[in-house]
């Protein structure tokens, strides 16, 4: 049977839980056994499969319109999806900026910090993503697994996936379920 | 009067999202390439109102690559706010945490980030072309760098409990001491990880004997040079006084971190996220510099620890002792800072204070305002609070590694595009070198991002009147 496929992106997050990915240490060779890692921001494929994944995986919330793409898209073609960590679960620390008015948090990083010159303006190219209010990602598309932590631990992160593949729910308790 | 616009997006195996747009001429020729920085989170703004003793915590979340660098810049930033001198045993441990991150982050991106590019080749099939695939290679050197790794994550996990976001570093001092079994789990692998450090550094060298034509077409120009130095111009990474050589290599200012604002401001451009930190007598673009490992060995005289200090020598003659100005050798010198890194914990362990238990300074002299300053893996990390006397952040302002190499990383990615793309026969080896001269500077656009936050690449065709052609995003 060909191994099940994984893939992951992150959207707003910091990459901690990405990080807490790779401090499953010698156990991401045993993993390389059990999943076809695919596309995710270590490997250079950019999107994950059109015929789809098993398991698709989340970092960070939602704040940008770009990240409801990443996210709808992970969800069209993953079996299973996975919010991965604090951010992706409830919008974690970067959701703080909800308690402020998105054009002010704008204004005072372009524009009024201290050392920002004269030419301080809030970018608004074409290229550039149009920032939104920050949200948890259940809260656009459907979760499969919730995954939670600030980052999750390894172990859990290790659990998790290893029961995805071999076409198990994973049982979040005790020490893996952990909220800080 | 088509000029095309060619998109790579996401750029991968770099921290964080970013995208290129390549604009094409219709002759084939490339009109300009741009980094944007696709991302802002607000973390200056949303900290406002907050308590100073929660920044240690909250910062480290705006990046959990170098988590340590905010944590402790945090907690550097709040001493001075209160006024409360950290004892030296307390600032020794802060060090000991500060290099195990240098060790894991600056490991990590050369073996598992980089490395691929440079063991596998550019032109590896993507499918493959990633650590997995170094994995399948090379087993054996691949468990060596998982152990690098490992290692500065445990010197983390030791004194914070946990190995990202960990509570350690307090106003004052920090909230544990070393005890004599922790001292000797760090020691027991040390050789081993200096050995892979070591190796590391041969490897590039085998590898810049090989590629040296790629290395000098590769984006090479001059710039500053901006880092922390201790009193004898030597390498610091925890706390110095900032110093910036000019494109000869001559020192052009040395500053306090305190006095930064009469030294650097930012430049603002509407197609990024990320801003552009500049010396400000040189004006922008043309007091543009660069930090982190390029910038740091460039800009620094020499290196306190035996075998660290002998490798930078060997740097220094790269370009017959003239600031060394080839992107690719920021893999080189970054491995001459992780073995840096590794000497130092040595050196740390063997000092008499580090198990102290004077680890807390408790006596208050209220300021008002501070800067905390140090050398982050990606380059000179500031973050500079006011706070009201009950202890209410009234000002926060942050100047992130990457931020300080914003104008390199674009300048490398429009000459590395002219170089490289060619209008006829794009192939995915040459959109993969315009993506490694971002990733050469490691740019973490978690960090960037503060303000800033992900980094997909894509590449955009356009044309003259700005419309897209086609988009590249090599899936
Ligand atoms: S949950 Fe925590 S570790 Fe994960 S992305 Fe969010 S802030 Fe970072």
């Amino acid at each position: 049977m060909a191994k099940p496929k994984v893939s992951s992106d992150w959207c707003a997050g910091c990459s901690g839980c990405h990080m807490s990915f790779l401090d499953m240490d010698e156990r991401l060779l045993e993993l390389v056994n059990l999943a076809d890692i695919r596309a995710t921001p270590f490997t250079d494929l950019k999107h994950p499969d059109e015929d789809g994944v098993q398991i698709g995986i989340i970092e960070g919330g939602i704040n940008n319109l770009t990240h409801i793409e990443v996210i709808k898209r992970m969800r069209e073609r993953s079996k299973y999806l996975v919010a991965f960590g604090d951010c992706a679960v409830f919008g974690g620390v970067p959701a703080m900026r909800n308690f402020f008015d998105l054009q002010e948090t704008l204004r005072y990083a372009y524009i009024d910090t201290i050392s920002t010159d004269e030419s301080g303006k809030i970018p608004n190219d074409p290229e550039v993503a149009v920032m939104t209010r920050v949200q948890a990602i259940s809260e656009v598309v459907k979760v499969d697994v919730f995954l939670p932590g600030c980052p999750p631990s390894a172990d859990a992160i290790f659990y998790t996936l290893s029961e995805l593949a071999k076409g198990r729910m994973p049982k979040l308790t005790g020490d893996l379920l952990n909220w800080h | 009067m088509a000029t095309q616009k060619i998109t790579i997006e996401p750029v991968t195996r770099i921290e964080g999202h970013a995208k290129i747009t390549v604009h094409v001429n219709d002759d084939g020729s490339i009109d300009m390439a741009r980094l944007h920085i696709n991302e802002f989170r607000g973390f200056e703004k949303f900290c406002e109102g907050r308590l100073l003793s929660e920044m240690p915590q909250i910062t480290p979340r705006i990046c959990g690559i170098c988590p340590i660098s905010h944590h402790l810049a945090a907690a550097k930033a709040a001493d001075q706010v209160l006024g409360m001198t950290p004892p030296r045993p307390a600032n020794l441990l802060r060090e000991l945490m500060h290099h195990g991150q240098i060790i894991q982050s600056s490991g990590m991106h050369f073996f598992e980030l980089a490395g691929p590019d440079l063991l596998l080749g550019f032109d590896a099939d993507p499918a493959i072309r990633n650590v997995i695939g170094m994995a399948e290679e090379n087993p054996e050197l691949t468990l060596k760098a998982i152990n690098l790794r490992k290692f500065g994550q445990e010197v983390i996990a030791i004194l914070g409990g946990r190995r990202i976001h960990p509570t350690f570093a307090v106003p004052g001092g920090v909230n544990k001491t070393l005890s004599p079994k922790e001292r000797e789990t760090i020691l027991a692998d040390l050789e081993e990880t200096k050995k892979t450090a070591q190796l590391g550094i041969f490897i590039m060298k085998g590898w810049a004997e090989r590629n040296h034509k790629d290395i000098d077409r590769f984006a090479v120009f001059p710039t500053g040079y901006f880092g922390l130095v201790n009193p004898d111009n030597q390498l610091e990474m925890y706390d110095g006084v900032v110093r910036l050589v000019g494109q000869d290599g001559n020192e052009l200012v040395k500053f306090a971190p305190e006095d930064y604002l009469d030294h650097i401001a930012e430049h603002v451009e509407n197609w990024s996220y990320l801003k552009f930190p500049y010396y400000k007598p040189m004006g922008w673009p043309d007091g543009s510099y660069r930090v982190g490992p390029l910038g740091r060995l460039n800009m620094a005289d020499s290196i306190d620890t035996p075998l660290a200090g002998q490798d930078h020598k060997i740097f220094k003659t790269l370009n017959g002792g003239k600031p060394v100005e080839n992107t690719l050798y920021y893999h080189y010198a970054r491995m001459i800072e992780v073995l840096h890194s590794i000497e130092k914990i040595e050196m740390l362990l063997q000092d008499p204070d580090i198990m102290s238990t004077d680890i807390l300074n408790t006596k208050e002299n209220f300021q008002g305002e501070g800067v905390g300053c140090l050398e982050a893996p990606r380059g000179t990390l500031f973050h500079h609070y006011r706070a009201t006397e009950d202890r209410r952040l009234t000002m926060v302002n942050l100047i992130v590694s990457t931020g300080h190499n914003n104008y390199a990383m674009c300048k490398s990615v429009d000459m590395v595009a002219k170089e490289y793309v060619k209008d006829h026969g794009i192939t995915e080896g040459m959109l993969n070198r315009v993506e490694a001269a971002v990733r050469a500077h490691d740019p973490c656009l978690s960090c960037s991002t503060h303000a800033v936050g992900q980094m997909p690449i894509v590449i955009d065709v356009i044309d003259k009147s700005g419309e897209t052609i086609q988009t590249f995003s090599r899936d």
